[in-house]
């Protein structure tokens, strides 16, 4: 036990870089998983089909290859100067951008077509109807899954450790090298269980506040 | 298409709108794959040298080993995934609250903890706990076991709630004890509708055997990286994540599409979705099935 908390500004510095990390990689997925899914379900074909790509690519790749790919492939072809937490950053959001676009577009296809036509034979057009009547019923019922698209980019954040970035997977690591295996593992494991479980009491939450009766 | 909800039928001038719009998306798409592509073949990476490790019978050879560490990561977990998700789903299921409690805390402990952070159990902690280090398969296949294991136990779990209460009526009716409920009744349904879920968390399953990178695994991409570390071959990073993606992108549509093969075979779907939503919504309670003994 003395072990992590002689070792706990390690450990402060390793939720620092998951959750830094969690933050804008969930940022950018977010953002560009909303622009694939405006694409997929846009009347556009030629965006379409490559946002479909896209996101079938992402969802058969490994992350792990994907990392490879950016941290080591950048470089290669003079993209130069992004640092290691940029590079994982840019990963982490364009793998998950994939899974949040997908979950959007479900989200979409759940609001009853009734809806759709009731807001057209009131004469709304396409904005209206997707910002008055599909929308706002949409983004209730993805909020779950959103979540559980979020928690796993958190988890997935460990894999970065593997890529010079520091996070908290990282520690065990360290802490190995200093003796304390088994400490810092179970250190590492009680840090994840208790920031996986917060946000899923926390998103749970939000579900449940945003539900409505259908 | 499913969302043509969302618009009338375009006419005229939509139509006109879309055209220039497709266009307009065309040109974007295209822009960008040229920057892409020229900006790969300014750095050389199409270059002959950086591709001629492809044609090394020793190469050929090395990913190939890779490729049968993987599969064999990929089977290996499959077949104990399934089995501890068995297991932990119908300890979840359990009337016993010895049982349920234990079974309930494993599953959230362990969907909660990262696969790698899994994997990095018996590899870092297995010389102080045991006295000796594990083959880094056992790292491997332990991480992946743990993982999906828990999370097929939601699924088995989710499956056998979605079948209708009628099922486990008539089988109580009929004079069948619990255990033959779940085992005659109930699993072979809850399976047959969960199947494609199944298949698709089998492919989480092979993705993830890239993890074992991080412990150093010697899998496909490992080996990958020791060909792309070759100074000879222009550090050809880029070629050989192109081709070993190509690679796992065809393993796993080969089980993407065994996956939707099924589901258009076994006709009706459960939907993940509402089958958790039901978890949720009984989470506390044991299910009704359980409860009559």
């Amino acid at each position: 036990m003395s072990v992590l908390i002689d070792n706990s500004d390690l450990f402060v510095e390793g939720l620092r870089g998951t959750v830094s990390l969690t933050v804008a990689a969930a940022l950018l997925a977010i953002a560009l998983g909303t622009a694939l899914a405006a694409c997929r379900v846009s009347p556009v074909p030629s965006l379409r089909g490559p946002a479909a790509f896209f996101v079938n690519v992402m969802q058969n790749l490994p992350l792990t290859l994907l990392f490879f790919l950016i941290v080591f492939g950048l470089p290669r072809v003079q993209v130069r100067g992004l640092s290691y937490w940029q590079l994982a950053v840019l990963t982490l959001g364009l793998y998950t951008s994939a899974f949040i676009c997908e979950v959007l577009r479900s989200g979409i296809n759940t609001v009853a077509a009734g809806q759709a036509e009731a807001a057209r034979s009131l004469g709304m057009n396409f904005s209206q109807n997707l910002r008055l009547v599909i929308l706002p019923q949409a983004v209730r019922s993805v909020v779950g899954p959103i979540g559980s698209t979020l928690i796993a980019l958190t988890k997935n954040t460990s894999v970065a450790t593997a890529f010079s970035v520091t996070e908290l997977t990282g520690v065990a690591s360290d802490l190995n090298e200093e003796g304390a295996a088994v400490a810092g593992l179970f250190g590492v494991a009680i840090c994840y269980l208790v920031l996986i479980l917060f946000m899923s009491y926390g998103f749970e939450r939000l579900e449940r506040k945003v539900a409505f009766a259908r | 298409m499913s969302t043509s909800v969302l618009f009338d039928a375009p006419g005229p001038k939509a139509r006109l709108r879309n055209n220039i719009l497709t266009v307009i998306g065309a040109i974007f798409v295209a822009g960008l794959l040229y920057v892409v592509i020229s900006r790969l073949a300014e750095a050389g990476q199409f270059e002959r040298r950086r591709w001629e490790w492809l044609e090394y019978e020793q190469i050929q050879r090395n990913l190939l080993d890779g490729l049968v560490a993987t599969l064999k990561a990929f089977f290996i977990s499959a077949v104990l995934a399934i089995v501890l998700g068995f297991a932990l789903a119908i300890g979840r299921l359990s009337p016993n609250r010895w049982v349920r409690t234990p079974s309930t805390s494993f599953v959230t402990v362990f969907r909660a903890l990262p696969v790698v952070v899994l994997m990095f159990i018996p590899y870092l902690a297995a010389k102080p706990l045991i006295g000796q280090s594990v083959p880094l398969l056992y790292a491997v296949v332990f991480g992946l076991v743990l993982y999906n294991g828990s999370v097929l136990a939601e699924v088995f779990r989710a499956g056998v709630l979605a079948v209708p209460k009628g099922q486990s009526e008539a089988a109580s009716a009929i004079g069948l004890t619990r255990g033959q409920t779940l085992r005659l009744v109930l699993l072979p349904q809850a399976v047959r509708s969960m199947l494609p879920t199944i298949i698709s968390q089998l492919v989480v399953v092979l993705k993830d055997t890239a993890l074992g990178f991080v412990i150093g695994y010697q899998e496909l991409l490992y080996k990958g990286g020791e060909v792309a570390r070759t100074p000879r071959f222009g550090l050809p990073y880029i070629p050989v994540a192109i081709v070993l993606g190509l690679i796992y992108i065809a393993l796993c549509s080969v089980l993407s599409a065994t996956a939707h093969l099924v589901e258009r075979r076994t006709g009706a779907r459960v939907k993940p979705m509402t089958a958790f939503a039901e978890t949720v919504a009984t989470e506390e309670t044991p299910p009704e099935v359980v409860l009559e003994d």
